[in-house]
């Protein structure tokens, strides 16, 4: 039986002290897909950002893989992200002072894990963009950064993709792809893949859907 | 992917601003090399010339212009002064050696000194190739001399009366070079030597007629005067020689009681003054002092604006970067990591600058050095390296270390998950 890689029990956030934002409990298991629906300002990227460790101040629980988020020390929490998260955002926000190659290179060296040349060469493969491997990421379409987004993201096989819109900006054509591609590459990596958007077109995709 | 590689290639993403800092920077740096290597080795070498001399005597006139004249033979004489007056000097108790000094010729600028050979062993000099003057009119070189104005042992040249190229020249008795000394660091490698009476018989010549032979007479003298004592300054000439005139004596003290006596026993002569090259070189040094500062402050300057102009960089850059900066935290990036990858970049800025301010000054001297005899009359070199230097580059490091302090702070209290919502 596959263990539970995300679960989350009356987690509430707070960003002033008089509101809060209560979320519905969640149960994700390893390798299981996810969508988070709602209209934006339903705490969405809220959601996401707490399931990373991007925000820590929660009250209720938020375990990933049986561990209670809120206590890990932040640096653990840093190293666990590195580790463990994969993050995919709506612009796909490259490093633009670096090249393809050495945007996914950076990930290993930010997460303190070893280097794998091979992996990188036949991940950009695999997502059709070996040819743009030296190419300054400001030189390459929004398809094409998007698919090295997608690269860096699973670059340290992480057992869980967070993605935040990945695909409203993108048209239907790209749209398709970009959701597929996802989902294979997720699936080969065995990770849970985990997307809060509300682009309706994703809803026929993944089945588990958590409406907020 | 390392740290270094991370920062260099964000340098190399905007080049322009990148070159600006590490130019700023440079000149500063620069500047204070040159003021550095210029000062520290004028003082060597003033101390080098200087060294075993405890006090010159000569005529009266400026004591700073006796010490600039007859020490590092960049001043005009301040007159002439007679040789038995010199001599009573020479025979005091308290003189270990007295070195008498006749000026007044010069050829392409090079100054001729009438001197004897306890000049030379003075500075320990030794010799490149030929001999040491031992005839009048035979001279010894210095190592400039003889590369600079293009003589070789043997070569024949007529002296010029004064310092300055192309002044009356000496035409009728020629100057015959005997022997070229070694670089030695100090003024006689700018210096043309030769005996004291060969300096007296080219100004007699021109003088007063006969006066050409007088020399020849005093030695006739010496064979038939038993009672002829040599003056211990020019064994040619006796003691008691009252027409024979030099410039000026250096004189060494044979104890530490000699520089409590001699300055005021020698002041007491009527027609001599003593100066002490310690004192006068420290008075010159105060005068020159205020140049250099104001040059130091200027370099100062130069460089609080290249550490304001890459804290401006960094401070700018931060604002764009925080994207990129709140992309690697959720790549797992600790704050730790972020803050020491800004302040690498400050360092790695200060620190090109520095490297290169520093390569700049000595190519800077260097390339003086090539093409500008001065600096090599000075002894001044490129290729000389001060300890001062570590503490530049060090003080540079530094710098680049403050200049990115307030916006790696910043970096450090950001709010990951409010850059990446877009609030």
């Amino acid at each position: 039986m596959p263990e539970d890689m995300i679960t989350s029990k009356n987690l509430s956030f707070s960003y002033t002290k008089d509101s809060a934002i209560h979320f519905p409990d969640l149960t994700i298991q390893q390798g299981e897909h996810c969508l988070l629906l709602g209209q934006s300002g339903s705490g969405k990227t809220t959601l996401l950002h707490l399931l990373g460790g991007l925000l820590r101040n929660y009250s209720g629980s938020m375990q990933v893989q049986q561990q209670e988020l809120s206590e890990l020390s932040e640096s653990i929490l840093d190293r666990f992200r590195g580790k463990n998260i994969g993050f995919i955002f709506q612009k796909n926000h490259l490093i633009s002072a670096l090249t393809v190659e050495k945007n996914l290179l950076l990930a290993p060296y930010l997460a303190g894990e070893p280097v794998n040349g091979e992996r990188i060469i036949s991940l950009l493969q695999r997502l059709g963009i070996e040819s743009k491997r030296t190419s300054s990421v400001t030189k390459i379409s929004q398809g094409q950064a998007q698919r090295v987004a997608i690269a860096r993201a699973v670059l340290n096989k992480p057992s869980i993709i967070l993605a935040d819109e990945p695909t409203s900006a993108l048209d239907d054509k790209s749209c398709e792809q970009v959701i597929n591609l996802l989902m294979e590459v997720a699936s080969e990596h065995k990770a849970s893949l985990i997307i809060a958007t509300h682009d309706q077109r994703l809803k026929d995709k993944i089945k588990k859907q958590v409406l907020l | 992917m390392s740290l270094l590689s991370l920062v260099w290639n964000y340098l190399k993403a905007k080049p322009l601003n990148t070159v600006l800092n590490i130019l700023l920077l440079a000149l500063g740096i620069a500047v204070i090399t040159i003021l550095l290597l210029f000062n520290n080795q004028l003082q060597e070498n003033i101390s080098k010339n200087g060294r075993g001399i405890d006090l010159v005597v000569g005529a009266k006139g400026s004591p700073l212009q006796l010490i600039l004249c007859n020490i590092f033979h960049v001043d005009f004489p301040t007159g002439n002064i007679k040789l038995n007056e010199a001599e009573r000097i020479a025979k005091n108790r308290l003189v270990k050696q007295a070195i008498p000094l006749a000026l007044g010729d010069s050829y392409l600028s090079y100054r001729i000194v009438g001197t004897n050979a306890e000049y030379a062993s003075l500075y320990k000099m030794e010799l490149q190739e030929g001999s040491w003057w031992k005839k009048n009119l035979d001279v010894t070189i210095g190592s400039n001399v003889a590369s600079i104005g293009k003589l070789k042992v043997g070569d024949q040249f007529a002296s010029a009366h004064g310092m300055v190229e192309g002044g009356h020249a000496h035409e009728e008795q020629k100057f015959v070079v005997s022997g070229i000394m070694k670089p030695s660091g100090s003024v006689l490698d700018n210096l043309i030597l030769t005996n004291v009476e060969s300096v007296w018989i080219m100004h007699e010549e021109h003088g007063e007629g006969e006066e050409a032979d007088h020399h020849h007479d005093n030695e006739e003298h010496r064979a038939q005067d038993s009672t002829f004592l040599p003056s211990r300054l020019v064994h040619t000439v006796a003691a008691s020689d009252s027409t024979h005139e030099i410039t000026s004596m250096l004189i060494e003290y044979r104890s530490p009681m000699g520089a409590v006596q001699m300055p005021r026993f020698v002041n007491s002569q009527s027609n001599l003054q003593a100066a002490s090259p310690a004192f006068e070189t420290a008075r010159l040094f105060s005068i020159l002092g205020v140049g250099v500062d104001i040059l130091m402050g200027f370099a100062y300057i130069l460089i609080v604006i290249s550490g304001l102009s890459i804290f401006i960089a960094l401070y700018n850059s931060l604002k764009e970067r925080r994207y990129d900066l709140a992309i690697m935290r959720s790549m797992g990036a600790s704050r730790f990591k972020i803050v020491l990858t800004i302040l690498t970049e400050g360092v790695f800025l200060t620190a090109l600058g520095s490297l290169a301010g520093i390569l700049l000054g000595h190519s800077v001297l260097v390339i003086l050095g090539t093409f500008v005899e001065e600096t090599q009359k000075a002894g001044v070199s490129g290729l000389v390296f001060y300890t001062e230097e570590w503490i530049l580059l060090a003080g540079s490091l530094l710098l680049g270390l403050l200049c990115a302090l307030i916006p790696a702070i910043q970096a450090y209290r950001t709010d990951i998950s409010k850059v990446l919502a877009g609030n």
